[in-house]
């Protein structure tokens, strides 16, 4: 006996695949736009990664 | 395993509509409302992508505080008319799902929130939903009848956490937007308590219809409505209130404070005999009276800009 294709089940389940494609695009499309804006407004590029970073130390007085 | 059994185990399969439904989408929507709120009357002005990127995050964090709620008060809701129709009680959604749901999202929100905006804002976020799940639901619903009025404070944080999204900290300014909400809650849902106590009753939530009785609930709202006033109208004096603000604050709680005079005179005859039609009039206004006071301060903000804003 084999599942009717048509059955209501798969129609629901269908809809919650569907459901979570869009969620999961919607996720990607998001965290896109989000690097987009953020490397745009110029915030820092580099932290702090256990090694020593010059680029990160505020330059002395004088120097 | 027969087909015949698979077909009757998948019998509760969910739609992508009930793990919607898990969320509390309407709760969410005075969410965002608060907390958009927060976020546009605060100071500083925030990309509008990071904002909605914010707004989303504490919206989902709200929500997946609404699983979580909806985990570990499956049984409760089962009792209750408002709530057996939610999709746990109701079998279309285990209780593992709604947990695995509430968690998987409260972690995703706070991360996102802290990479999209700052981690003050992120760690507010997380702080609320544990109050929320832990402190609220867990511990406080089912032993004390003050519940919801320490439970309150979990739906107070939105715009504390909108103002942290632009600021990065915490202020005068949000912590009277915390406080206009946390004195609200009470007055709010014992005005609903009022006119569901069969629900409670049935479900043994020790709500103060259930524990003290309804006279006792009336004068408890009375009370919190005129301590609530002063409250609200101390936003006024801050950097974000106003003329405007103060105007509204004024009218909003007159009528408030009029409408627990009312019914903190009433007993239960003269409800019963107009099925609660003044509770349930309370209750409704209720609902404008905070939606108008963050209206108020939003209008506040913008008209700022030209010179008719702020004191």
């Amino acid at each position: 006996m084999s599942f009717h294709p048509e059955h209501e089940l798969h129609k629901r389940r269908f809809g919650r695949n569907l459901g979570l494609l869009a969620v999961l695009c919607g996720f990607v499309a998001l965290v896109f736009v989000l690097t987009i804006v953020k490397v745009s407004e110029g915030g820092k590029m580099e932290a702090f990664d256990h090694s020593v970073r010059p680029s990160l130390t505020t330059p002395e007085a004088g120097q | 395993m027969t087909d015949a059994t698979n077909i009757y185990d998948h019998a509760g399969e969910p739609s992508f509509g009930d793990y919607v439904a898990l969320l509390k989408p309407r709760v969410m929507s005075l969410v965002v409302f608060t907390a958009l709120a927060g976020l546009i009357v605060a100071p500083v002005a925030v990309h509008p992508f990071i904002a909605f990127m914010s707004i989303l995050c504490i919206a989902v964090g709200g929500g997946a505080s609404g699983a979580l709620n909806m985990w570990w008060d499956s049984d409760i809701d089962a009792v209750m008319k408002r709530t057996k129709g939610r999709p746990v009680p109701s079998g279309r959604v285990t209780r593992q799902e709604a947990l695995a749901v509430g968690l998987a999202l409260s972690g995703f929100a706070v991360v996102m929130l802290g990479l999209a905006a700052n981690w003050v804002a992120a760690g507010l976020l997380a702080f609320t939903i544990f109050f929320y799940a832990v402190v609220y639901t867990i511990w406080l619903k089912r032993s004390t009848p003050q519940n919801i009025v320490i439970g309150g404070a979990a739906g107070a944080f939105p715009p504390m956490i909108g103002w942290a999204v632009a600021t990065g900290g915490v202020s005068i300014e949000s912590v009277l937007m915390f406080v206009l909400i946390f004195m609200w809650t009470p007055p709010h849902f014992w005005a609903l308590a009022l006119f569901m106590n069969d629900d409670y009753t049935k479900a043994g939530v020790p709500m103060l219809t259930v524990t003290h009785g309804r006279k006792a609930t009336r004068v408890h709202i009375l009370v919190y409505t005129l301590l609530l006033a002063p409250m609200a109208l101390a936003l006024a004096a801050t950097s974000i209130g106003g003329p405007v603000y103060l105007a509204t604050s004024l009218v909003l709680n007159a009528l408030f404070i009029l409408g627990a005079i009312r019914l903190w005179r009433r007993d239960e005859d003269q409800a019963g005999a107009d099925k609660y039609a003044a509770e349930k009039k309370f209750f409704r206004f209720s609902l404008l009276y905070l939606f108008l006071h963050f209206v108020a301060l939003m209008v506040q903000s913008w008209i700022a800009p030209f010179g008719l804003g702020g004191w």
